[in-house]
């Protein structure tokens, strides 16, 4: 995952700092860096390359995102070039603890840890209710509104809500 | 635009070729099949789910016809691979020939195919042929969903008696001699074997799949899966509800080629 380091270069820092201020176009409190899209960022003198990884494959978003991205970035080099790769997979676990503060503040759930990819799925217990923070929540439908969410229901403040699903 | 296999010979590269048609064009085709539910599933539920399954296999299919246009390099793009064929052109499994039908049937037919895509998909987990290792490193993040959505459903009507269960025989009955196509042998499988592309020969992931399907049908007394049809012909010789379907696929792109969403 991308993060900021001290061997940073300003550069790195500057594009950073840019990218947190490109949102989710499905849930635009949420940067692609909260999100944990940007797999790689690359520079050269004039150029800018970024590789970015997709939530779910036939998540629509990619591209509005590539292009944001692209946008975004214009500014600050010559060329800038988003690519997106599977070259390691996106999971929910990518998800900055800020990213998932905002997420709660939105009205979502945020996802809970990923397990092994061979096993059998649990029955997809709620984190908490974005709302109320009660775990007295129901699952309503593990398939949501977008691919990457499911639908649960809180008995607490009797309020229904997304949550981001585990992947 | 890459040169995803440039490195492989050309009869390893054909066979994966091969292999990656196969799975996008199942992928594909299950995918606008099951978005036929969007407005009219019989739960609520139950439309969004399959409106989401739908979109996540287009997504799987759209992302293994890139990384075929990759392979073959001939100027198609992905979209061109998957809607300017004539439907004889396509070669996914014959289960997938079979048109939508009732709820039992799609249950069925999902049921098969996502178990069976299963055991596929995990034979290549270790693939040598590293951009297919990746997506599906990513697919079966998502497919493992599916799974359990279907076996979900499955289990119920299979439970439940009555009409719901009758439903569900009528189904496998019908789709049973098919339900093996989608690891039907490829004709040029040896060379994906030979080149550590796929972990194991068809033939050994269909009886593996058949295996994992025993205690399931055992335990609700179903009657067992009879041995493919014809498999040499498991992915030719589509069927008039395959064809009325790619006339609906591909009625936008006859429309406007270059359409986007």
């Amino acid at each position: 995952m991308v993060t900021p380091t001290a061997a940073a270069t300003l550069d790195e820092r500057q594009i950073l700092a840019a990218l947190g201020e490109v949102m989710d176009p499905e849930i635009p409190a949420v940067s692609v860096v909260d999100l944990g899209i940007v797999h790689r960022i690359e520079t050269s003198p004039g150029a800018i390359r970024i590789e970015i990884l997709p939530t779910f494959i036939g998540c629509p978003a990619i591209d509005a995102m590539r292009n944001a991205i692209q946008e975004r970035l214009a500014g600050l080099a010559r060329r800038v070039e988003v690519d997106v790769t599977f070259e390691v997979p996106w999971t929910s676990d990518r998800i900055t603890p800020e990213g998932r503060r905002r997420l709660r503040g939105s009205g979502f759930g945020p996802p809970g840890p990923v397990g092994a990819v061979a096993d059998i799925i649990p029955l997809l217990p709620a984190t908490a209710c974005p709302y109320c923070g009660s775990r007295r929540t129901v699952l309503e439908n593990a398939f949501g509104p977008t691919v990457c969410r499911s639908i649960y229901y809180c008995t607490n403040c009797r309020q229904p809500f997304e949550q981001f699903k585990s992947v | 635009m890459t040169t995803a296999g440039a490195d492989l010979v050309p009869a390893t590269r054909n066979a994966l070729s091969l292999l990656l048609l196969s799975m996008a064009d199942d992928e594909f085709v299950i995918g606008f099949s099951d978005s036929e539910w969007t407005g009219i599933a019989p739960l609520l539920e139950e439309d969004v789910a399959m409106s989401s399954l739908a979109q996540d296999e287009l997504g799987h299919a759209q992302a293994l016809y890139r990384l075929l246009a990759d392979v073959v390099a001939d100027g198609r793009d992905a979209d061109a691979i998957a809607f300017d064929r004539p439907p004889e052109g396509y070669y996914h499994a014959r289960l997938l020939d079979h048109p939508r039908g009732d709820w039992a049937h799609t249950i069925a037919r999902r049921f098969l195919y996502d178990t069976a895509d299963a055991v596929r998909l995990e034979a290549l987990a270790n693939s040598s042929f590293v951009p297919l290792r990746e997506v599906v490193d990513k697919v079966r993040r998502e497919e493992r969903y599916h799974v359990m959505h279907v076996t979900t459903w499955f289990e119920r009507l299979a439970g439940s008696g009555g009409e719901a269960r009758g439903r569900l025989l009528d189904a496998l009955e019908q789709m049973g001699p098919d339900a093996g196509t989608v690891l039907s042998p490829l004709p040029t499988e040896l060379a994906l074997e030979m080149a550590a592309i796929v972990a194991a020969p068809l033939a050994e992931l269909e009886a593996r799949w058949r295996a994992s399907l025993a205690p399931t049908f055992a335990r609700f007394d179903l009657p067992p899966l009879p041995p493919t049809r014809d498999p040499d012909r498991a992915r030719t010789n589509h069927s008039d509800a395959f064809r009325w379907l790619h006339g609906e696929f591909t009625s936008v792109r006859q429309l406007d080629r270059g359409a986007t969403w």
